[in-house]
């Protein structure tokens, strides 16, 4: 059954083919407010919105949250690392106080 | 080490980007809505609490203060959770910020004010003077109530953002004490981690306390003047 490119999902999309179809996809604003809410609810459906749902459900949201919140502030987080090397004497202990988990 | 102290209260931008907006709109996402009956336990159980606190806290005003239930009941989740999400690791919390919590406050107190003189004008220019005051100390008096009036809504705000604030940045202190003394003196460390458990604990509290109270004034200043 041929089925036109434009149409594939991700993973039936060949190798070769596979710079034509990102060139393909919709990048309007209508489109990419689609592609967020198609990958939301997905999420919703598959983890929460099920009859025993569990907590995994928030807690994987949670953790990719605090995981965003770490990439956001890890520019920070080694520049501040850098003075202290700059300063003088840094021990292993002082770049754990940096990074650390509070 | 003070400089990373403080960098936790910045606001966030990314290449110029106010992140924010997202990180503001993030709670919204945790509270999903559904037009059904029976739902699944996320939502049941919100709407389990839910149903506690708007029966616990809009049953003292009248019939007119009760079309605020509403708004009070977005504020009261909106302050809960973004306070307790500001517990995890490296995230930012929108009220340690003073612009935000005066944004909230005076707008919802102005709006109790100003409907109380608009409805029970008598009323609310009464609450001026205490009762039983002796008559030589009415115009100081008068003085004295306005004052504590007008400072009703920046002791809302400065509450919320100092209670938080305070609470994050001796997380990180005694976080940072923790780790400093694992090297030199591990009964020390042990110690102080206990401490740092005692104080999780009271800012989960604390988190969900300043929620209730900042929506049990508004209600009160509500029920004033209604």
């Amino acid at each position: 059954m041929n089925v036109p490119l434009k149409e594939k999902k991700l993973l039936e999309v060949k190798l070769g083919e596979l710079p034509s179809w990102i060139l393909m996809r919709d990048f309007t604003p209508s489109g990419i407010a689609g592609a967020f809410q198609r990958g939301y609810y997905r999420y919703y459906n598959k983890y929460v919105n099920v009859k025993k749902g569990s907590i995994a459900g928030l807690s994987m949201v949670l953790a990719a949250y605090v995981f965003l919140n770490y990439c956001r502030s890890y520019k920070e987080l080694s520049e501040s690392l850098l003075d202290c090397f700059a300063s003088g004497g840094v021990s292993p202990d002082r770049v754990g106080l940096v990074h650390r988990l509070i | 080490m003070n400089e990373n102290l403080f960098a936790s209260f910045i606001t966030p931008m990314m290449f110029g980007l106010p992140l924010i907006t997202l990180i503001v709109l993030f709670p919204s996402l945790l509270f999903p809505t559904s037009s059904r009956l029976v739902n699944n336990r996320l939502i049941s159980l919100q709407q389990w609490m839910l149903q506690l606190v708007s029966k616990q806290m809009m049953s003292i005003p009248n019939t007119k203060g009760q079309t605020w239930a509403l708004m009070l009941m977005s504020l009261i989740l909106f302050i809960g959770s973004t306070n307790l999400l500001g517990l995890l690791p490296h995230s930012f919390t929108p009220t340690t910020q003073l612009s935000m919590n005066l944004g909230m406050a005076i707008p919802l107190w102005a709006g109790a004010v100003i409907t109380g003189f608009r409805n029970k004008t008598k009323a609310s220019l009464a609450h001026f003077l205490p009762q039983g005051t002796p008559t030589p100390l009415i115009p100081m008096l008068v003085i004295i109530e306005t004052i504590s009036l007008f400072i009703q809504p920046v002791a809302l705000a400065v509450r919320l953002t100092a209670n938080i604030t305070a609470g994050h940045l001796l997380i990180h202190l005694i976080g940072g004490a923790t780790l400093a003394l694992m090297s030199i003196n591990t009964t020390t460390a042990l110690i102080t981690f206990i401490i740092l458990i005692l104080l999780t604990v009271l800012e989960f509290a604390v988190a969900m306390i300043q929620a209730y109270v900042f929506t049990l004034l508004v209600s009160l200043y509500l029920h004033d003047n209604t």
